[in-house]
Parts: C-alpha cells; sequence; structure tokens
C-alpha cells in the first residue's frame, strides 16, 4: 500500500511536468498576447488539479491493467495455436473499440450534413441518418481489417514500410478520384480512430506477440499495428464517398 | 458543486460506454475461445477502475479548465480586430503575415497538448521498455510534439491562404517514403505509429476550434470544407520528426565514432 502511495506521488510530479507546457502557453497568451486577465480563476484550478490526479492515475492503470492484459491475450494466442481465432480477435477487437468511438460519431454527424448540403444525399433526416451510420460501419470494418493485417504482418514478418508506403499510394490515388467534400473527412477519419483506451492495448498487444514468436524483433515487428489502423479508414472512406 | 458532480457522472458514463465493449470483447476471448482464467484478475480489476476514472478525470477537468480557455483564445486570435487592428470588423484584404500569432499559438499549443497526451505516454513508455532505454520516454514525447506543432502551424497557414490540402498531404507523403529509406530501420514502425497516437483526446478539441475560428472569419473559406484536415497534418509530421530525430541522432553518433577514430 504504502509502495503505491510512493509511486502515485512520483507519478503525480511526471504528470505535473507533462502539464507545465499548456500551463506556460496559455498564460502567456492570455496575458502577453491577448492582455486579457484569467476568467474565473478558481474553476480553471480545480480543473487543472482534476486533470493532474485523472493522468495519474491513468499512467498507473496503464501498467496494473491495459499493458499486462495485451501481453498476455498474446501469449495465450500464441500458446493455442490457432491462427483463425487470433485473426478473429484482432479484427473484433478493432471493430468493436471504433465503431462506439465519440470521436468517429460527432464526424460522422458532421461529414452527413456536409454530404446533404452539397448535394450528395438529400437532405432529409432518415437520409443524412444513413450516411452516418454508413461511414461509421464502414470506418469500423476498416480498423477491424487494419488489425487483421497487421497481426497477419508480425506473424510474416513483412516490414512495414512496404504496407504503409502501399497504402499511402492507394491514398493519393484515390485523392484523385474522390468527391472534393468527403476528403477533408477521410484524411482526417484516420486520426480520430485510435482512442485513448485502444492505443496501449493494441500497442501491447503487438508488442506481446513479437515477443512470443521466436525471430520476430518487438521494436520492428510489435509496432505498426496503430499505424495501419490511422491508414485504412482514409481508403475505406474515399471509398464511401465515391460509391455512395 | 452538485452541478459538478452530476456532470462528473455523466464522463464516468460515457467513459464506460467507451471502455465496456472493450472489456466485453477481451473478457468474452479470455474466457470462451482462450478458457484461460485472468492472471492477477484483482490487479487487472483495480487498474481498469484507475483507467476509467482517470479518463474522466481527465476529461472532466479539461472540459473544466483548459478548453473553454483554449477555444475562446482561438476565437480571440482569429478575431478581424486583433488581426488587423482595433476597430476592424470585416477582412476584405489582407496578407498571410498578418496572422503570424495565430500561427505561433497554433505551435504552442500543438506542442503543449501533445506533451500531455496520455496515448503518446503509454506508447513512449513501452517504446522505452522495448528498446531497452536507447529511446527515452522524453526524447520521442519531444520529437512527436515538434512535428505536431509544425504540422499545425503550417495546417493554419493553409486555410489562410486556401491552398488545396491534398498538396501539402502528398508532399508529406513523399517526404516520409524518401526519409523512409534513410532512416534507421528500427525507428521506421514507431514512427508511423507516433502519427495515429498524437491526436486523440487533447490535442483534438483545441485544434478543431483553432480550424473553425479561421475558417468561420476568413471570407471564402467554408467551415465545413476547410475547417478539416489540421487533424490529418497532425498525424502526418510527427511521422516525419520522429525519423529525422532518429536519424540525427544516428548522424551524430557517426560523427562522433568518426571523430574518435581520427584521434
Amino acid at each position: 500500500m504504502k509502495a503505491l502511495l510512493i509511486q502515485f506521488a512520483r507519478s503525480l510530479r511526471q504528470s505535473f511536468q507533462d502539464l507545465l507546457p499548456i500551463i506556460l502557453v496559455i498564460a502567456f497568451f492570455q496575458l502577453v498576447v491577448l492582455r486579457q486577465p484569467v476568467p474565473q480563476f478558481g474553476q480553471i484550478l480545480a480543473g487543472g488539479l482534476m486533470v493532474l490526479v485523472g493522468l495519474s492515475l491513468f499512467v498507473q492503470g496503464l501498467q496494473m491493467a491495459l499493458f499486462p492484459l495485451g501481453e498476455d491475450m498474446a501469449y495465450d494466442f500464441v500458446r493455442k495455436g490457432n491462427l483463425f481465432l487470433l485473426l478473429l480477435f484482432a479484427f473484433t477487437l478493432g471493430f468493436g473499440t471504433t465503431v462506439a468511438e465519440p470521436a468517429l460519431i460527432a464526424i460522422a454527424e458532421e461529414a452527413s450534413e456536409i454530404a446533404a448540403t452539397g448535394g450528395v444525399i438529400e437532405d432529409v433526416r432518415e437520409a443524412r441518418e444513413r450516411y452516418a451510420t454508413g461511414l461509421r460501419l464502414v470506418v469500423a470494418l476498416a480498423v477491424g481489417f487494419a488489425l487483421l493485417v497487421g497481426v497477419i504482418r508480425i506473424l510474416k514478418g513483412w516490414p512495414v514500410q512496404y504496407l504503409i508506403i502501399g497504402g499511402y499510394i492507394g491514398v493519393v490515388i484515390m485523392t484523385a478520384f474522390a468527391p472534393k467534400e468527403i476528403i477533408g473527412i477521410a484524411y482526417d477519419s484516420g486520426g480520430v480512430t485510435t482512442s485513448t483506451v485502444t492505443v496501449p492495448l493494441v500497442a501491447a498487444l503487438g508488442i506481446g506477440l513479437a515477443n512470443t514468436i521466436r525471430g520476430r524483433d518487438p521494436l520492428i515487428d510489435g509496432f505498426g499495428l496503430i499505424a495501419f489502423a490511422s491508414l485504412t479508414p482514409m481508403i475505406f472512406v474515399m471509398a464511401y464517398g465515391m460509391f455512395f | 458543486m452538485m452541478e459538478a458532480l452530476i456532470s462528473f457522472g455523466g464522463t464516468v458514463l460515457s467513459m464506460l460506454k467507451d471502455v465496456l465493449p472493450i472489456a466485453a470483447i477481451l473478457i468474452g476471448f479470455q474466457v470462451l475461445v482462450l478458457r484461460r482464467p485472468l492472471r492477477n484478475p484483482l490487479r487487472i480489476a483495480a487498474g481498469l477502475v484507475f483507467v476509467l476514472l482517470g479518463l474522466a478525470l481527465f476529461l472532466e477537468g479539461l472540459e473544466l479548465a483548459l478548453f473553454p480557455l483554449g477555444r475562446l483564445m482561438a476565437e480571440q486570435l482569429t478575431l478581424p480586430s486583433f488581426v488587423l487592428g482595433e476597430g476592424v470588423t470585416d477582412i476584405t484584404g489582407f496578407h498571410w503575415t498578418d496572422y503570424v500569432w495565430v500561427y505561433v499559438f497554433a505551435a504552442a499549443i500543438g506542442f503543449a497538448t501533445t506533451v500531455a497526451e496520455p496515448a503518446l505516454i503509454a506508447v513512449s513508455i513501452k517504446a522505452n521498455q522495448v528498446s531497452g532505454g536507447t529511446i527515452t520516454v522524453n526524447g520521442l514525447r519531444f520529437a512527436v510534439a515538434v512535428g505536431v506543432a509544425v504540422g499545425v502551424a503550417l495546417g493554419t497557414f493553409r486555410i489562410v491562404t486556401g491552398t488545396p490540402l491534398h498538396w501539402y498531404i502528398i508532399a508529406g507523403y513523399v517526404i516520409v517514403i524518401a526519409q523512409t529509406m534513410k532512416a534507421p530501420r528500427a525507428i521506421i514502425p514507431l514512427a508511423y505509429d507516433s502519427g495515429g497516437v498524437t491526436t486523440s483526446t487533447v490535442t483534438v478539441p483545441l485544434v478543431a476550434a483553432l480550424g473553425l475560428g479561421l475558417a468561420e472569419t476568413i471570407p471564402g473559406r467554408s467551415a465545413l470544407l476547410d475547417g478539416f484536415g489540421l487533424i490529418a497534418f497532425a498525424s502526418l509530421f510527427p511521422m516525419i520528426s520522429v525519423m529525422a530525430y532518429a536519424q540525427i541522432s544516428e548522424w551524430r553518433s557517426k560523427r562522433a565514432r568518426e571523430a574518435n577514430s581520427e584521434d
């Protein structure tokens, strides 16, 4: 218990250092550039304390739960030796964590409005909702597919750059043909799919797999899953914009 | 006080909605497919509660302290009266240099929020463990934050000048591909990954507010068309900066070795 408290105090200090740049930037722009007083100082102080404690708790929980969970499951799957089940798990993890992602829901709604004002779909509520749901499913499928391919890549030991650069070339070619309205959303959807809970889990899964399989290097083969998950949504969303 | 508690409860609930599907998938596969009990189930349960509570507190605190102030600042920095001087309410003629404080703010806030991004902290801890300490936690985060700073500043410049998004992105890809051929092999997967982790909880709301503020006040820009795209910049440039960081470290250690062998 005491060890846990000391660890937490250390983690609080680290979190304070992590947040210091934000405090400095905000203070400089507010006081020197905009020359405005800081409004509602008490509220900001309370919020800052919450951010500090929250970040420390998160980092603590990361080491206690998310990292060991991802690594243990990778180890168990390799021991079980069933490729189909491992791939099913990878796909389900990608699809399931993305489809409910709040940031994605927000982007999908905005995208449906753009499509409606651009005349791509009818400007009625039903059509917009159908479009937004479709977009969410497409992005979730893309992330599921990304983890599936990413896990196969770790098992086979393919270099990550061929797949990623191949994907980029795909993105560039599709940009030329996709409707203009969808391009900004497609590019942004790559960035919003990977949430704060998914990233540590997926990173631990990849590193766990690379550690367990003989001949794989955790640094070279273990990383890369997140890169796939940010790339495939761009391709899938542009395809969605082209065909619907 | 009551209000704050209700709002916090709401955040915990929405976090639960975010975490429950993940927990269901993990437990489902663990119990039904792997048929193995969890190791240290108590520790993992406590850790998950920490993650949940920690993220809820983190988001709620950001909502209280950082986001309103950051959004207000983004709004004020893009106001015509601030950009073009007192009394101006309408932007008709302007030069891209009028917006210099916007670029500085974009770079500074992009850097600062990336350093505090929890997902990046997670990846840096792992990279540090896996590389046996060669990659330091703070070194990687610094490199990524520099990339986000450059990316977001360039992204606001693009909105001000109204140049097409895809030219920037494609040029960025060309640089990434060229660097991939030259950079140390071990850094490449990590560099690619750091593009995806930069933009989650802290950076996106502030950067999006800045983009929307710009697109709304500058004539000829559409908030819907031009407001998007900043996040793409913030995911692209960290790949370049992380590879550059590895290339510079390699070049310096090579030069040090050559200097030693000449003695």
